[in-house]
């Protein structure tokens, strides 16, 4: 239904992508249903005098075909229930796909087992988005930080482990000598400095951040942008970035990704985006950013209701609030196509009507 | 006279037989009609400030001294009965999760005819034309259904809308809103604000908006506080507060946004963070992360002076208006 | 990099455990509760008096030879009749009540703590099991767990009493019965902490400390017993509590039904019931006075309970 057209022909999405050493992580016609019904006792229902079994799901991605650079900044937008955080989820293996592949550095690795899939831990890790959730209250911050580092470099001694933890806890402007204290002792912003601490302690390639900022209050969001920012440039680092939040993505991204229920919208770098927003769903997005400045443009106003993604509409999943909707958008899935450096998904582009 | 009046509203949390304070004897008002915004980051106190004018301040909290006037009533002075007829009836108050004001059990029409009888000596008909009437203001899509409906069959988006449509009921005066649209996205969050401003305009109600979020204060509002560990810092037109922030605090918010950044280069970055209210810094409090501070700030509180609309209270700024006034008259 | 809030007031305080414990809210609100210090004290003073009962016991009620059957029935040295040599006075066999009280309310203690901790290791087990597998694991323990509590306590003990006896004889079961009656008790109730510890196995799971000890690769063991269990500790150390109590009164009931301690060695349960048929002759001492000792034991273990599960209820407090 979604032809991965980016690099290659439909029919051979299923086969690896042929090994483009640029890219470090491909995701390839990804799809994720949660079962809503419960067990299968709750699935029978008694319906004009017989019982039959009924399933629904939440299709909370369906069909992402996503390549993440080398050293870049790949953020994903969109607005709550937009399956945005399951992709993230879905490339850490927190949750494994209904459908597609994902890709590390050439390899498949949604099908890994845990044991095969550990030499890839340590070079892809994640931030999470609720400081006060992320890290063990039971455990001090040097116990939280020793754990992964003699969890993967079983060789190392307790001297050389303990160096390392000094080194991330300074690396993130975290005191050393604080590692004898508990996460509710440091205030949001120092327990995001000691997730992301956690994180670079197994000196990973890869960082999937999902909302790692949109808890913690303005001054402190700019403390870990800029600290993120700073382990980027000094380890080299690729970024997955989940937000909600376009000014961050305008800040922190080189490449955007437009999520809407589930499908990929637009892609285009940075500057392209938000210079020249393609889709009406960017453009509306990029309209309602809450501006300081006076005399900006008045936000265009999308009709209707945000559809469940439990019943997805047919066609493209925007129509319903699109003002540009025709007939054929209410029954053909758009696919992503080129348009200068941007790629974006829709009829009204394609046809020239925008 | 000023619909609302807060003369050195003092708020206190006991814990462990230790009182700590919330609010530090702040001092602002609002006039009939008025949209003011308060902002400042969690600890500030905004949502304390606000809790209070309504005498909600749960258990540990207490007031601790203060005046509060509103339309000529010393509320904080009124029994609990007096104030629940201000409540509601004279002064709504909208929450940043809808479903703290809607009951999941009732269905809209049921808590909005409830509503509506409790303040009011009508029939369930007329209360049902009304709360219908209300709906059609806040622009909601088939409104009879709604009356019907129960609140967890309403995206989040209309959920907010029916709860405006709550707060205007028994047409306040005043309409305190409590980080409205925090939990919303970014295209609803810009309808509701838009409603918002507009129905505040069209209705002539005054709106207390509390929020952290600069940008959603920059649209909505006309005057702003700015809040800091339990103190107003800087307070004027909003334009002039965003366009010109006078107050190192309120200066390094303003640039620590990323919209306010080149995109791609480092953000101005306050160093440190806000104070935690048992351990607050003596003299200005926010010495500590000032890049002006001087010794007279750690020991010395800042009172206001006025530059242009705003008053700032820094003393940096008094520094620097004396020295101008000394310049001029010289 | 910047500081946040003052480092020199962080640093000043660096804790160790003790010092922790010192400044913590379980002992804040320790100070300031007279009743949960009144229970303790009460609960240290009889403990203390139970285990160290060889040492200051008047006499040894399990040394046969030292019981003359002819100081049998004799009151409380305060009535009419008492012997100060008896304090509580005596028992239908002649044994020292005090001694005896003394005695039992080591084994109601021990079967209490016994039973108790053998229920945690079961129930935190497949609590843990349940809790973080979930799916067809977590249905399995769950019905597992309703049929072993649709079984009361009293049917188990009836059974394998039954068994016990019949394969060992009555001499045996005597050996055996304060093992026995732990294990008993112990098996019949452990669905009590699995689904305790089930329920906050879940609430703990969906947060992201744990999502995020998955992202580095570690094994489900070393999650489930270094990660998530150390967070369920509280809910179980409130309802272990209170199930001391129960485990204390499940076991006098069955002693008292018979199906408990034999009265060679007697629990406060036993010697309820040994007393029991005396009352009508007006020897009320030998069932009332246990009766009293095992009233307080567990009065005070409740009250100690509803006072920790008020304490470690993140709900009423903050900090």
């Amino acid at each position: 239904m979604i032809p991965s057209e980016i690099t290659q022909p439909t029919d051979q999405a299923t086969t690896s992508p042929r090994h483009d050493p640029s890219t470090l992580l491909s995701i390839r016609g990804l799809r994720k249903r949660f079962n809503l019904s419960g067990n299968w006792l709750e699935q029978l229902h008694f319906s004009k005098g017989r019982l039959t079994r009924r399933q629904e799901y939440v299709h909370a991605i369906n069909g992402v075909d996503l390549d993440v650079a080398r050293g870049e900044a790949l953020c994903v937008v969109g607005e709550s229930g937009c399956g945005k955080s399951t992709v993230a989820r879905t490339v850490m293996g927190l949750i494994s796909p209904s459908e597609g592949e994902i890709h590390f550095d050439g390899t498949r690795i949604d099908q890994l087992s845990a044991h095969a899939l550990l030499p890839w831990r340590r070079r892809m890790q994640m931030i999470f988005q609720n400081p006060y959730a992320s890290l063990n209250p039971r455990m001090t911050i040097n116990r939280i930080l020793e754990e992964p580092i003699t969890f993967h470099n079983p060789s190392l001694n307790r001297g050389d482990v303990q160096d390392k933890v000094q080194e991330v806890m300074s690396s993130v402007g975290i005191d050393p000598e604080w590692g004898g204290r508990f996460a509710h002792e440091f205030s949001g912003g120092q327990r995001q400095r000691i997730s992301i601490a956690r994180a670079l302690a197994v000196d990973p390639e890869f960082i999937v951040a999902d909302e790692p900022i949109s808890a913690l209050d303005v001054s402190i969001q700019a403390q870990v942008l800029n600290l993120m920012r700073d382990a980027q440039q000094a380890r080299g680092l690729t970024y997955l970035f989940i937000t909600h939040d376009l000014a961050v993505v305008e800040h922190f991204a080189t490449r955007v990704a437009v999520m809407y229920l589930g499908t990929l919208c637009e892609l285009a770098p940075r500057d392209t985006l938000f210079s020249t927003p393609r889709h009406p769903y960017t453009q509306a997005l990029l309209s309602a950013i809450p501006r300081l400045s006076d005399g900006h443009p008045t936000p265009i106003r999308l009709t209707g209701e945000v559809p469940t993604p439990v019943n997805l509409p047919s066609g493209c999943v925007f129509h319903g609030r699109c003002p540009y909707a025709t007939a054929r958008c209410r029954e053909d899935i758009p696919a992503l196509k080129t348009y200068g450096d941007a790629r974006v998904a829709c009829h009204a582009l394609e046809e020239g009507r925008l | 006279m000023a619909l609302l009046d807060v003369r050195q509203l003092d708020v206190r949390f006991s814990s462990r037989g230790k009182a700590v304070q919330a609010l530090r004897g702040i001092d602002f008002s609002l006039e009939r009609g008025e949209r003011l915004g308060i902002v400042g980051e969690s600890g500030a106190g905004k949502s304390v400030a606000a809790f209070s004018i309504l005498n909600l301040i749960a258990h540990p909290g207490f007031i601790a001294g203060g005046e509060i006037t509103f339309d000529g009533h010393h509320l904080n002075r009124m029994s609990e009965r007096q104030l629940r007829k201000i409540r509601g009836d004279r002064i709504a108050m909208i929450f940043q999760d809808p479903m703290m004001t809607l009951n999941p059990v009732l269905t809209l029409g049921a808590q909005m005819i409830e509503c509506l009888k409790a303040h009011r000596r009508i029939s369930t008909r007329e209360a049902r034309q009304i709360a219908l009437d209300k709906l059609n203001l806040v622009q909601i899509p088939s409104p009879e259904r709604r009356l019907d409906q129960y609140p967890h069959e309403l995206s989040g988006g209309m959920r907010q809308r029916i709860i405006i449509a709550i707060a205007l009921l028994l047409d306040p005066d005043l309409i305190i809103a409590d980080e409205p649209t925090t939990a919303l996205d970014v295209t609803i969050q810009a309808e509701i604000m838009a409603l918002l401003t507009e129905l505040c305009d069209t209705q002539n109600v005054a709106l207390m908006l509390i929020t952290h979020d600069l940008g959603v204060v920059s649209q909505v509002t006309r005057r702003t506080l700015v809040m800091y560990a339990g103190r107003i810092i800087e307070q004027g037109p909003t334009r002039e507060i965003i366009n010109d922030p006078q107050h190192p605090y309120t200066q390094g918010l303003l640039d620590a946004l990323p919209q306010m950044a080149t995109p791609g280069e480092r953000l101005n970055q306050i160093p440190g963070a806000m104070p935690s209210l048992n351990n607050i810094p003596p003299g200005c409090a926010f010495n500590p992360r000032c890049t002006f501070a001087t010794e007279r700030c750690t020991r010395e509180v800042p009172h206001f002076v006025s530059t242009g609309g705003t008053q700032v209270a820094c003393h940096m700024v008094e520094a620097m208006l004396a020295k101008e006034k000394a310049h001029d008259t010289v | 990099m910047s500081e946040e809030t003052s480092t020199a007031d962080l640093r000043a305080q660096m804790p160790g455990a003790w010092a922790r414990f010192r400044k913590s809210y379980l002992l804040y609100s320790f100070k300031r509760d007279p009743v949960a210090q009144l229970c303790l004290l009460i609960f240290i003073i009889i403990t203390i008096a139970a285990f160290g009962a060889p040492w200051w016991a008047p006499t040894d009620p399990y040394d046969l030879t030292g019981i003359d059957i002819m100081n049998s029935e004799l009151p409380p040295m305060w009535l009419d009749g008492g012997d100060a040599a008896f304090p509580l006075g005596t028992d239908a066999q002649g044994r020292d009540l005090l001694s005896t009280i003394l005695y039992g309310t080591r084994v109601s203690l021990l079967i209490g703590f016994g039973a108790v901790a053998m229920q945690c290791v079961l129930g935190i087990l497949f609590g843990l099991l349940a809790g973080y597998f979930g799916g067809i694991i977590d249905a399995t323990l769950m019905r597992l767990a309703d049929i072993q509590l649709s079984f009361s306590t009293l049917m188990v003990a009836i059974l394998v009493g039954a068994i016990v006896k019949a394969s060992f004889g009555n001499l045996m079961f005597g050996q055996v019965a304060l093992i026995l009656l732990i294990l008993i008790i112990g098996i019949a109730e452990w669905p009590q902490i699995a689904r305790t510890v089930r329920a906050s196995v879940l609430a703990e799971r969906s947060k992201e400390y744990v999502d995020a000890a998955r992202v580095m690769g570690f094994r489900a063991p070393r999650i489930m017993f270094r990660h998530l269990l150390p967070n369920t500790l509280s809910p179980i150390f409130v309802i272990a509590t209170v199930q001391i109590a129960n485990a204390i009164i499940s076991e006098a009931a069955l002693s008292f039904l018979g199906l408990g301690m034999p009265e060679t060695q007697p629990s406060l349960g036993s010697l309820i019931k040994s007393g029991f048929d005396y009352i009508q002759s007006g020897a009320w001492w030998i069932t009332l006075i246990p009766g009293a000792v095992l009233v307080v034991l567990v009065l005070v273990i409740n009250l100690l309970g509803d006072w920790l599960r008020d304490v470690m209820n993140p709900r009423l407090h903050k900090g």
